[in-house]
Formats: structure tokens, sequence, C-alpha cells
């Protein structure tokens, strides 16, 4: 009895379409957004992603009507992110539908563009992305941007604080080092984080089995995990996804 | 055709209720409106809330929509969402601010010690996520939902009524708190039915169906 641990499905748009990358590159087409927000939505997806990964400022203006589309249909908080970098930015995304929008490279630039935002539109709908990577040979992480190729020398965990003062309602914690490799999350990058503050962090990057979602959750403690590839091609479904989780113990809707 | 007004004092995002009422009720005239004058010509009313409380309650004056809030609070089929909701209690802890005073009672903040989870391990606050909620009275609001549905919630405040008789149903964070509550023609809940899949749509289906009758004397046996 209580509060659910969420399983996010996330979908990376590019122009307007799914696709799935490794390590962030190598794009391979995964489908049709509105289609497969739906099908995430009928198997029990308690919340969805939406990664605009378009790099070009004009293109990204396609992911606007898919929002729209999805909000029409689809009765479960939207969280939209990437390439966010200004008020309008924000307001664009919750008008067209989205519930949250995250906020990543454009925090680091101007860490006060988090309290602008959550002063604005509240705190519950400011998610900070944070891509971080282990330092090599030590039990610390480093803030990367731009889709991880950019390192700021910032440490991850006083990130997480950092962003958590300035008024993020919730983090979005992607490994670099795992992201596309199906090993499973950083589990201790995960516990690290989720440990050092109050509000909800969801686990992102390395899903490849169902044992990797509890992992997250009972090791890493997240309070949400996040995941992709593993959806998106049908190996599993959301549904079997939260059998496993509650087969060990987990609390899941149904 | 019933009219429904979503009120709209500037503070958050209203679309998503406003699509959840177009979807539940195709030949309903949703209508997210500043204008009091539309508030008060509506048949049903809708104030949600998303934010702080001490700004929904300065821009709630800022509009000039208050009155028409509270008339309408008064005499027709009225929904509070969230911010919504703590509006009409008499004080919030967020800000120290005077709320509506529709309802007897004040909203408090979650505590920051003692909030552990069965595991022992610490609670986050905001409250955010699928939680269940229990009815504890038989309110038109409420057929056709399971007696422990989930919800989603985002908060880190909650209403505390000043009378028991007002409390729809509640839900656990760990301890017991107030997620619904119901007098006369007036339903609010702390969380999100726009955001809660099939339950949230059943609810919000029911606000539409519902002649804003409600006696008070429902409580289950």
């Amino acid at each position: 009895m209580g509060l659910a641990k969420r399983i996010i499905p996330c979908l990376d748009v590019d122009k307007g379409r799914v696709v799935k990358g490794v390590s962030f590159a190598n794009l391979r087409d995964a489908g049709d957004p509105v289609e497969i927000a739906r099908r995430y939505d009928e198997q029990g997806a308690d919340e969805l992603a939406f990664l605009d990964i378009t790099a070009s400022a004009e293109e990204r203006d396609t992911i606007v009507p898919i929002i729209e589309q999805v909000a029409a249909q689809v009765f479960i908080p939207l969280t939209v992110g990437g390439g966010v970098r200004t008020v309008q930015d924000v307001r664009n995304l919750l008008n067209a539908g989205a519930d949250k929008v995250s906020i990543n490279t454009a925090a680091v630039q101007h860490p006060d563009f988090v309290a602008e935002a959550s002063g604005r539109f509240g705190s519950q709908c400011i998610v900070v992305a944070i891509d971080a990577k282990r330092v090599a040979g030590a039990e610390r992480w480093e803030v990367y941007t731009h889709g991880g190729r950019r390192a700021t020398g910032i440490d991850a965990v006083e990130w997480a604080r950092r962003m958590q003062a300035l008024g993020a309602g919730e983090l979005l914690l992607t490994s670099m080092d795992r992201d596309g490799t199906k090993s499973g999350f950083d589990v201790e990058l995960t516990r690290a984080v989720c440990d050092a503050v109050d509000i909800p962090v969801i686990a992102s990057g390395g899903v490849g089995h169902l044992d990797h979602l509890v992992e997250g959750v009972v090791r890493g403690h997240a309070d949400a995990v996040l995941a992709a590839s593993i959806f998106h091609y049908g190996e599993y479904t959301v549904r079997q996804a939260k059998e496993h989780m509650a087969r060990h113990g987990i609390e899941v809707r149904w | 055709m019933t009219h429904i007004a979503v009120v709209d004092y500037g503070m958050g995002n209203l679309r998503s209720v406003a699509k959840a009422f177009e979807y539940v009720a195709p030949h309903a005239r949703v209508e997210v409106t500043r204008d009091p004058a539309v508030v008060a010509s509506a048949d049903r009313v809708v104030f949600p809330g998303q934010g702080a409380m001490p700004d929904c309650m300065r821009e709630l004056e800022a509009t000039g929509l208050r009155e028409a809030v509270l008339q309408a609070a008064r005499e027709k089929p009225f929904l509070g969402i969230c911010i919504g909701l703590q509006m009409l209690f008499e004080w919030s802890e967020e800000g120290g601010v005077a709320g509506l005073g529709v309802l007897p009672g004040k909203v408090l903040r979650f505590p920051s010690q003692g909030m552990m989870d069965a595991d022992g391990r610490k609670l986050k606050v905001p409250h955010m996520g699928w939680n269940q909620v229990y009815p504890v009275i038989d309110h038109p609001l409420w057929r056709g939902i399971a007696t422990d549905a989930r919800f989603y919630f985002v908060h880190s405040y909650y209403p505390e009524p000043g009378r028991p008789a007002l409390v729809a149903g509640y839900s656990l964070y760990p301890f017991a708190f107030t997620c619904a509550v119901a007098q006369g023609n007036l339903f609010a809940v702390q969380f999100h039915p726009e955001k809660s899949q099939a339950a949230g749509l059943r609810l919000l289906a029911n606000f539409v169906a519902w002649d804003g009758a409600y006696d008070g004397a429902g409580a289950f046996s």
C-alpha cells in the first residue's frame, strides 16, 4: 500500500520519428510517436518521456504537434525534453500538452534558468536531466552536456543537490557509460544521487533486461525507472516489466 | 449540451484538463476562460491549479475571478483539482496565506521528519506518482471506480479539513491524508484526474453527468 514505483518508456524523437541509438549514435527508426505512445499507455505505462534529439532549432518545432496529438489521446503524465533553453520553450511545450519539461544543457549553462522556470511554472513541471559519466577509477561521476559530448567538470551528486535547491521538482539521471549498452543501470551512481536529494529521481541508461529495472529500484533507490529499447522492439511489454517488478516485491500500478 | 468552464487565472497549463473533458464528454462545450461572466453562466465549473498557492491566490485576485469562483462553488457542480482544492480552505502553510475559505480547515506541508516507508527508506517530497485512493463516502463522483484505484499525484501540501464530514477519500503517504473532499455541489481532489488514465477519466465523466446534488449522508455504513 502506497506510492507505486513508476515505469517510464522513453521515446527519442528525431524530426518527428521515434529513433533509438547506442551511446547517442547509430540511430535506428523505431516508429510513429503517437502510435507508440498509445501502445505504451494501453500496456500500463505510468508516464511517458519524449526526448527531442533533433539537432536544428527549426526542425525542433516538429515535436510540438506530436505532443499535441499524444496529449489528446493519452491521459498520463508526459515529460518532454531536448533543446529546452528559454522560458518560451517551456511555455510552448506545456501549451502543447506536456506536463513536465526536462532541462539539461541549459541548466549547466545558466543554472538560474531552472529557478526562473520553476518560479514561473511551478517546480512540479520542471525536471532537470543529468547526464553523468564515471570518473575513471573513482567512486564519483561528472556531469556532461550536449547529449553526452561535453564534459563540465561538475560533480553529479553536488549538481543534483544544487538543482533541487534551485527548484527542480524531479531529476532524470542518465549514466552515459551505460546508455544504450543494455548492461544495466549504474547502480552506484543511481543510489548516490537518490540518497542525496529529497525530490524523486528517475533512473535511466542501460536497461537491457527486466532484472535491471528491479536493480534500479531495490539497489539504486530510484523512484522511477526509464527505458527505451527493451520496449520499442517488442522484447518486453510494460505489463511484463511490471509483473517482473511485482514478483520482486516492488509496488506497481496495474 | 452542458457548458463546462475551466477557470484560467494564469497559473499553469490547463490544456490537459480541457483535453480530458473533451475526451470524456465530446458533446459538451469545454471552455478555458478568464471571463467571470463565463464562469457565472457555465453549467459546471472546474477549478484547477498548479504551482504555489500564494501565486495562485494573487492571480485569482488580479484577474477578478475570485467572486465568480466563490459564487460557482456555492451553487453549481464544482470540481477543484490540486491547488484548486487547496485554495478552497481557510489557510495554507505554503507562504502562510489565506485561501478562499469556502471550506473550514487548513493546508499543511508533508513533514520533513518521519517520512519513511515500510522498509525504513525516506519518502520523497513532492509526493509524486500513482497512489491508492480510498473513498470513504458513497458519492456520485466515485461511481465505477475501484475502492483502491490509483490516481496520479504531484504535491507537497495536503488539506486538513476542519470537519471530518468533508472527507470524501484519503490516501497514505505514509500517514492517512485527505485527498478528496465533498460538500453539497462541490467536490475537490488533490490528485490529477486528467492525468490518471481510466480511473481519472471515469471521475471526470461522473462529474459531467452529476447534477450537483449530495446531501452529505452518503457515508459507508
